[in-house]
């Protein structure tokens, strides 16, 4: 069904000067759905997000949010858009209540209205405490909670988040997931931008992965992990003496592929059932006498999936 | 090709009537976010009340004997004068502000509302205007303490403060539109004070016009400074007033009507 798209973008193009940071984007997502736009610094996400929400102006192609294009309808969009990122922030010099009443009544929430919605969302993001005080004594994750809250403030049906969780301690980035996972049972669209795997994997129903203003890949998580490959185990023996004999244990784990030292005294090999890994080699290191001070799975790496995809390494000249 | 339209409950959930008078209400919104500022960051407010007393004391004993051979007298003469000045350099500074203001997410914020473009602009310029009222008091008090009396009576004394507050206001749409076009902060400070100075000097600010040399003479006749500062002087002291009052008050619908248009023309390119 076509009107049940809540973004559509079409060879997107922007460029500054002589970069060229969007070269022919296409974007769709349905409504109630997470979309996850991946890549690396200077991929283009940012430049994609500000286009999408009239921010920017872009010099080929068309977007539309709900069936509105972003150019010649902006007011429209601008009413049911909300935006959160490294850009669209908050006045640092207001408190929290303050600046969501302000952005409240901005959206004609009228002066009983802008208060009731500021309560609930600083209920709902674990800032009444915080209420009454400026937004520049928060700490990282406050700001992250209350630049998201601005944007939630008119109960916005398309929500970009761009970046939403880089630097933010692994605790405080579930936090925000969480958020993320109740914006769409409440029928929200999202529109995630990340350079994590990890971050797009668990959130978004579809990953579309750019680099240097292009779309590299677009499927579905479980498919793009099927395409980069699986986990990586690594392990780091106590004694650096035993290095070769912990070697010799993951090779096996990892039916005969070598383990590589890719850090100095970390051993890596790549499984492809990590949780089965993972307990077969605890048992055979502990039984072998190996101490470890470092076990741990990994996703691929964004570098990992760029050069899988790509054939070489992720790079961050291109302008943002 | 499809046509696509969309779903009902975005329908309803945009307003299906613009609340009347948008521009207004949001403008006062934003007016009120810069009043909170500057009760935050009253050091804001500094280079308004520390800088005419500072000015007041430098003109007033330093050049007074020599200009007017008396220093009370120097100081009825030219206390109408600091405190135009101090508006005039004051008015630099929302431009600095704005400038800066802009790199930061919240004017993305902002953009990214359906509000009209403007309001962010405008809200600060009205915001500004309690930084006038600020200057205006404390050089009042200050030259009261130095000796500075009104020959006239309150209601000319306030209409002349009135003036000097609606020039500021007026006037700083200039440095909005520099703080709107130059690159950094600190180039919208070097050229505002490039373009303040001359002003505030080659004009009756602080001596009489009749001392200068004719071919400065022209600019000092149509130098907004030297109206609103006669006018002052008129309000405060008695002086005649003549058509003072009606070229200020030109120069203020002037600067309105060419730097507001093209600071808001700036600002939209900007998006």
């Amino acid at each position: 069904m076509t009107n049940d798209l809540m973004v559509q973008a079409e060879g997107l193009v922007k460029r500054f000067g002589a970069t060229h940071a969007l070269r022919g984007v296409d974007l769709v997502i349905p409504r109630g759905t997470v979309h996850g736009v991946l890549g690396p610094n200077g991929a283009g996400k940012t430049t994609a997000v500000r286009i999408l929400s009239t921010l920017l102006k872009p010099d080929g192609g068309t977007a539309k949010i709900a069936g509105f294009d972003v150019v010649h309808d902006a007011e429209q969009v601008r009413g049911m858009i909300g935006l959160t990122g490294q850009y669209a922030s908050v006045d640092e010099d207001l408190t929290g209540r303050q600046n969501l009443v302000l952005f409240g009544t901005l959206l004609d929430l009228g002066r009983k209205g802008a208060r009731r919605r500021a309560e609930e969302l600083l209920e709902w993001f674990d800032l009444s405490a915080a209420a009454d005080r400026t937004a520049k004594t928060y700490s990282g994750g406050m700001r992250r909670r209350l630049d998201l809250a601005a944007s939630l403030v008119g109960r916005p049906e398309v929500i970009f988040l761009d970046e939403p969780t880089t630097g933010l301690d692994p605790s405080k980035r579930e936090d925000m997931w969480e958020v993320v996972r109740s914006l769409v049972r409440d029928g929200s669209t999202v529109l995630l931008t990340t350079q994590y795997l990890e971050e797009a994997e668990v959130l978004a129903d579809e990953i579309t992965v750019i680099d240097q203003g292009l779309v590299i890949a677009h499927d579905t998580p479980e498919k793009l992990k099927r395409i980069v490959g699986g986990q990586t185990l690594e392990v780091r023996p106590s004694d650096p003496a035993q290095l070769e004999k912990a070697a010799a244990i993951l090779s096996e784990v990892s039916s005969g592929v070598a383990a590589d030292q890719i850090r100095k005294g970390v051993l890596a090999v790549p499984v492809t059932d990590g949780d089965q890994a993972l307990a077969t080699t605890v048992a055979r290191l502990h039984a072998a006498g190996i101490a470890v001070t470092e076990l741990s799975l990994h996703l691929p790496s964004l570098d990992e999936v760029f050069f899988t995809l790509t054939g070489r390494t992720a790079t961050s000249e291109a302008a943002a | 090709m499809s046509v696509i339209t969309a779903p009902a409950r975005i329908a309803a959930a945009t307003p299906p009537k613009r609340k009347p008078f948008r521009l207004l209400r949001h403008s006062l919104a934003l007016t009120k976010r810069s009043l909170v500022k500057v009760v935050r960051t009253p050091e804001a407010l500094i280079d308004v009340t520390i800088q005419p007393a500072l000015f007041l004391i430098i003109f007033v004993y330093i050049f007074g004997g020599a200009i007017s051979g008396s220093t009370h007298d120097y100081l009825q003469y030219v206390m109408p004068g600091v405190l135009a000045q101090t508006i005039a350099t004051g008015a630099i500074s929302i431009g600095v502000n704005l400038n800066t203001d802009l790199q930061k997410g919240i004017f993305d914020r902002f953009r990214s509302l359906p509000i009209p473009r403007s309001a962010p602009l405008i809200g600060a310029v009205l915001g500004d205007v309690v930084r006038y009222v600020v200057v205006t008091i404390s050089t009042f008090a200050f030259a009261y303490l130095l000796g500075f009396r009104i020959h006239t009576d309150p209601l000319h004394a306030v209409a002349g403060c009135l003036l000097a507050v609606l020039f500021g206001l007026c006037l700083s749409w200039a440095p909005v539109f520099l703080g709107m076009i130059a690159r950094t902060s600190g180039a919208v400070q070097g050229i505002g004070f490039l373009v303040i100075m001359p002003l505030t000097f080659a004009s009756s600010v602080f001596v009489n016009a009749s001392t200068l040399p004719g071919w400065m003479q022209g600019f000092v006749k149509v130098n907004p400074l030297t109206h609103l500062v006669a006018s002052m002087r008129g309000l405060f002291l008695g002086a005649p007033v003549g058509t003072h009052v009606w070229w200020t008050l030109g120069w203020c619908a002037a600067l309105v009507a060419v730097f507001m248009p093209l600071a808001l023309m700036a600002y939209r390119r900007k998006v």
